[in-house]
C-alpha cells in the first residue's frame, strides 16, 4: 500500500446469484479494481445480519459492502427487499448512535455487471479515502 | 459412496489449506509459497501446499492423499471461483471420506489475481481471503445429502426452430411435453425465410417435416397463442402457469378471455428466440421512406415469390449492406449476428441467379462466413459476378426520373479500402438487418430469474463450459435467444438444451438442499415472524409445541428467516453466525 496514503479497507457481503458473480465476471474479464475490498460470500443479500455489518466497523474496517441482485431479480424472490429494509433501518441506527452511516453501501450489481462492480469498489474506496480512517476503529482500539 | 464418512462432531478441526497457482493464472501475480507459509500458522492448520493446478487428477489426489494420512477433516483451497470448481473439490474430499461441506475455497483468482495486478498487495489480499475461509472452515460441519423427486415432463417456451427440436428430443425420450408459443403458429422467424444457407435448400422442406412431428407427437401438448403468467418452485418441481387467449377456440367465452392452467414440470427450456433490428432506427439508410430500400427479411419474401420488381420495374443495379443494426455502438448493438454475412452472400447469390443482367454489389465491414461450407459458398457469390465493396454507407438518397416514375437512390459513402468516397446509384437496396434481444425479454427474465448479459441476450452460466445452463438450476437455454446463431448452431444447442434437461428428468431426483435453515427448538418462541418472511413456506409452526420447524425440501437456504429471528433460533447451515463472524474477524485483523 502506499507510503503515507490512507488505503481503506472494505469488508463485501455479497449473494451468491448476483453480485458475487458480477465480481467473478469483472475477473473473467480482467477489469482491474483497487485491492481494499475483501469478499464473504452468503447465498442472499437478505441474509445479511445487521450484526454483520456492525461487527466489522467496530472491528476497525472502514467500509460496508452489500451486493445483491437488482429489484425483482432476486433468486429468492424478495431476499434483496429484506435487505434494502434493514440497511435503511440499520443506517438510522448508525445515525442516532452517533457513527457515520455513509460507509456502509448497498448495491445492486446483477451477474453481467463485471464493469459496475468494479467501477463500485473504485468509487467506494476513493469515498472512504476521502473521508479517512474509521474513528471507531481508534476509540475501540484497547 | 462406499468409503464410510469419518465422524467429525468431536474431533478437533485438522484443516489442510491447499494454494492453486492455476498456471501462471494466480501465480504471476500472487506469491503463492508467501501464502502458503502464511496459511500454515493458522488456527487448526495442519498443512498448508502449494500446487501447480489443484483442479487436475493429481492435485486432487494430493488433498485425497492428505485426508488419509494426515487425517484432515476440514479442506480449504485456495483458487478459482467456487462457482467453478467446489463440485470439483466437494467430490474429491468425498471420494476420501470427508464430507463433502467441509470443503471450503478462497477466491483467490476471480477476485484477486485476475483484478489486482500488483502483486505485493494482491498476495497481501489473498492471504486476508485465506485466512478467512480457514477462519469458516474452523467452524463448518458436517451436512446430510438428500435427494427429492423429479416431476417427470418440460415445459418448452417458443415454437421456433430451437424450441421445436428441444421438445422432440425430451418427448422422443419419453417425457410430456408442454410447448408454449406466443403466436397462433409453430415455426418461428424461420417460417419467414426462403432457402438455407449454405445449401440453399427450401426452409420449408425443414420446417414443415418439423411442425408435423411436433404436432402429431403422442407426448407434446403445443399451448399456440400462450404465454407464460408465472412460474414457481424450483428444478425438478417447477409449476409453471400459461395463460392462453380461449377468444378464438372457444366460442361460449368473450373474445379476448385468457384463461390460465398451470402445468407441473421437472425442466424449463426457454427458447423465445429474437426481435429484427428496425432499420428506422437508422433514418439515413431511407427505410421506410423509399419503396427502393427493403430489409433481407423482405428480400426472403420476394424471392420466395421470384418477384424482384421496384414500382413495376426489374431492379438494373442491388446493393446490399451489411451489418445494419450489428456492430455498431450508436445504436446500442456492439455484438455481431453472425447469420447476415452468410444470408447476404446466399442472397446476392439468388439475386444473381433471378436478374442475370443486372450489377449485384454487396458493401461490407468485414465478410465473416465461419462454419461448414461458408467460405465456399461466399467464394462460390463472387466467382458469379457478386461485386464485394469494403465501405461504409452512410446516407441513402433519392434521385428522381423526369416522369417520376423511375426513381434510384443514391448509395453515398466511403470505400474504406481505398480511402475514397463512394456514390452509387442503385434500383434496390437490400439492409442485412441483425438480430437483437426481444423487446418483451424483460418480462421472462423477471418471471424466470434469468439474468442477462450487457448485449440483453439470456446469460449462460459459464460462455464455454455450461452454455446451455443458467444461474437458475433446471432451466436451461437454447437458439436466439442466448445470442444470435444460425439455423445450424441453434439446432445443436438445442439438443444440448434437451440433454441437460433430461438430466434431472432421467434420473428422477436432484439433490436437495443441504445447506437449509434449522431452528434450535428450546430458543424459539413461536411468533411466527419466520413463517412471514419465507417466501418458500418453508417454517410453519408445530401446532402442539408451538414451535417453527422447518421444511428441509421447500427451504432454499436463503437465511432470511434466520437475521428475521428475533431469539435467533434459527441457524442457516453452511453460514452460520458464528462462521461468517469468524470470516470478518480474519478479514479485519489483516
Amino acid at each position: 500500500m502506499a507510503e503515507n496514503g490512507f488505503e481503506p479497507k472494505i469488508v463485501a457481503f455479497l449473494c451468491n446469484w448476483c453480485t458475487y458473480t458480477g465480481a467473478d465476471l469483472a475477473g473473467t474479464s480482467r477489469i482491474q479494481y483497487p485491492p481494499n475490498v475483501r469478499i464473504i460470500r452468503l447465498m442472499c443479500s437478505g441474509s445479511v445480519d445487521p450484526t454483520y455489518v456492525l461487527k466489522p466497523l467496530l472491528d476497525g474496517a472502514d467500509g460496508v459492502l452489500i451486493g445483491g441482485c437488482h429489484p425483482g431479480d432476486c433468486h429468492y424472490q424478495s431476499g434483496n427487499y429484506k435487505a434494502r429494509r434493514r440497511y435503511i433501518a440499520l443506517r438510522e441506527i448508525l445515525k442516532n448512535a452517533g457513527c457515520d452511516e455513509d460507509r456502509v453501501w448497498l448495491r445492486w450489481i446483477s451477474a453481467s455487471e463485471g464493469q459496475r462492480f468494479a467501477e463500485t469498489i473504485t468509487q467506494m474506496t476513493e469515498f472512504l479515502k476521502q473521508k479517512g480512517p474509521n474513528p471507531l476503529r481508534r476509540e475501540w482500539a484497547v | 459412496m462406499s468409503v464410510p464418512e469419518i465422524a467429525i462432531m468431536e474431533a478437533e478441526p485438522r484443516i489442510g489449506v491447499y494454494i492453486c497457482h492455476c498456471g501462471v493464472n494466480i501465480a504471476a501475480n500472487v506469491d503463492v509459497s508467501r501464502v502458503a507459509e502464511f496459511a500454515a500458522t493458522l488456527p487448526g492448520v495442519v498443512t498448508a501446499r502449494n500446487y501447480l493446478y489443484m483442479c487436475s487428477d493429481p492435485g486432487q489426489a494430493l488433498i485425497q492423499q492428505d485426508i488419509k494420512e494426515q487425517g484432515l477433516n476440514r479442506v480449504v483451497v485456495a483458487s478459482c471461483s467456487p462457482r467453478m470448481h467446489e463440485p470439483t473439490f466437494r467430490g474429491a474430499a468425498q471420494q476420501a471420506g470427508l464430507n463433502p461441506y467441509l470443503v471450503e475455497m478462497a477466491n483467490i483468482r476471480e477476485q484477486c489475481s485476475w483484478v489486482h495486478s500488483e502483486r505485493a498487495l494482491a498476495t497481501e489480499k489473498a492471504k486476508a481471503l485465506v485466512a478467512s475461509t480457514v477462519a469458516k472452515a474452523f467452524r463448518l460441519e458436517p451436512l446430510e445429502e438428500r435427494e427429492v423427486g423429479v416431476v417427470p415432463g418440460a415445459v418448452v417456451i417458443g415454437g421456433g426452430v430451437a424450441g421445436m427440436v428441444a421438445a422432440l428430443d425430451v418427448a422422443d425420450t419419453g417425457f410430456p411435453v408442454y410447448l408454449v408459443e406466443k403466436s397462433e403458429a409453430l415455426g418461428g422467424r424461420v417460417a419467414d425465410l426462403n432457402r438455407t444457407f449454405p445449401t440453399l435448400e427450401p426452409v420449408a422442406e425443414l420446417l414443415k417435416p418439423l411442425i408435423e412431428r411436433v404436432e402429431n407427437h403422442p407426448n407434446i401438448t403445443v399451448l399456440l397463442d400462450a404465454q407464460l403468467a408465472g412460474v414457481e418452485g424450483y428444478v425438478g418441481n417447477f409449476k409453471v402457469s400459461v395463460s392462453r387467449d380461449q377468444g378464438s377456440e372457444s366460442r361460449m367465452q368473450d373474445t379476448g378471455c385468457r384463461m390460465q392452467t398451470d402445468h407441473q414440470v421437472g425442466a424449463i427450456i426457454v427458447a423465445t428466440g429474437y426481435d429484427v433490428f428496425d432499420p428506422r432506427r437508422k433514418p439515413e439508410l431511407g427505410y421506410g421512406q423509399y419503396p427502393n430500400v427493403i430489409t433481407s427479411l423482405e428480400l426472403e419474401q420476394r424471392l420466395l415469390e421470384k418477384n424482384l420488381a421496384v414500382d413495376g420495374r426489374t431492379p438494373k443495379s442491388v446493393a446490399f449492406i451489411q451489418c445494419v443494426g450489428s456492430r455498431d455502438v450508436q445504436v446500442g448493438n456492439a455484438y455481431c449476428s453472425r447469420v447476415c454475412c452468410m444470408y447476404t452472400a446466399k442472397q446476392s447469390r439468388l439475386v444473381r441467379e433471378l436478374l442475370p443482367e443486372a450489377n449485384v454489389t454487396v458493401f461490407f465491414m468485414d465478410v465473416r462466413t465461419f462454419g461448414k461450407g461458408a467460405e465456399e459458398f461466399y467464394d462460390e457469390a463472387r466467382k458469379k459476378g457478386v461485386l464485394y465493396r469494403r465501405g461504409n454507407i452512410s446516407e441513402i438518397y433519392r434521385r428522381r426520373s423526369f416522369d417520376g416514375t423511375q426513381d434510384r437512390v443514391v448509395l453515398v459513402g466511403e470505400d474504406t479500402l481505398q480511402g475514397r468516397p463512394i456514390e452509387l446509384e442503385a434500383d434496390l437496396v437490400v439492409l442485412a438487418v441483425g438480430m437483437e434481444a426481444r423487446t418483451d425479454v424483460a418480462d421472462l427474465s423477471t418471471l424466470l430469474k434469468l439474468p442477462r448479459s450487457s448485449d440483453g441476450f439470456f446469460l449462460e452460466l459459464h460462455p464455454k463450459l455450461r452454455p446451455v445452463d443458467t444461474a437458475v438450476s433446471g432451466v436451461f437455454l437454447a437458439g436466439c435467444c442466448q445470442g444470435p446463431k444460425d439455423i445450424a448452431d441453434t439446432v445443436a444447442q438445442a439438443k444440448a438444451a434437451a440433454a441437460s434437461a433430461l438430466i434431472p428428468l432421467i434420473r428422477g431426483t436432484v439433490p436437495a438442499e443441504s445447506a437449509t435453515a434449522v431452528v434450535e427448538p428450546e430458543l424459539c418462541a413461536g411468533c411466527g415472524m419466520c413463517v412471514e418472511v419465507c417466501p418458500f413456506g418453508a417454517p410453519a409452526l408445530d401446532p402442539l409445541w408451538g414451535v417453527s420447524r422447518i421444511n428441509y425440501v421447500l427451504c432454499k437456504g436463503c437465511g432470511t428467516c434466520a437475521v428475521t429471528c428475533p431469539s435467533k433460533a434459527i441457524r442457516l447451515q453452511h453460514f452460520t453466525a458464528s462462521q461468517i463472524l469468524a470470516q470478518i474477524d480474519a478479514l479485519v485483523e489483516l
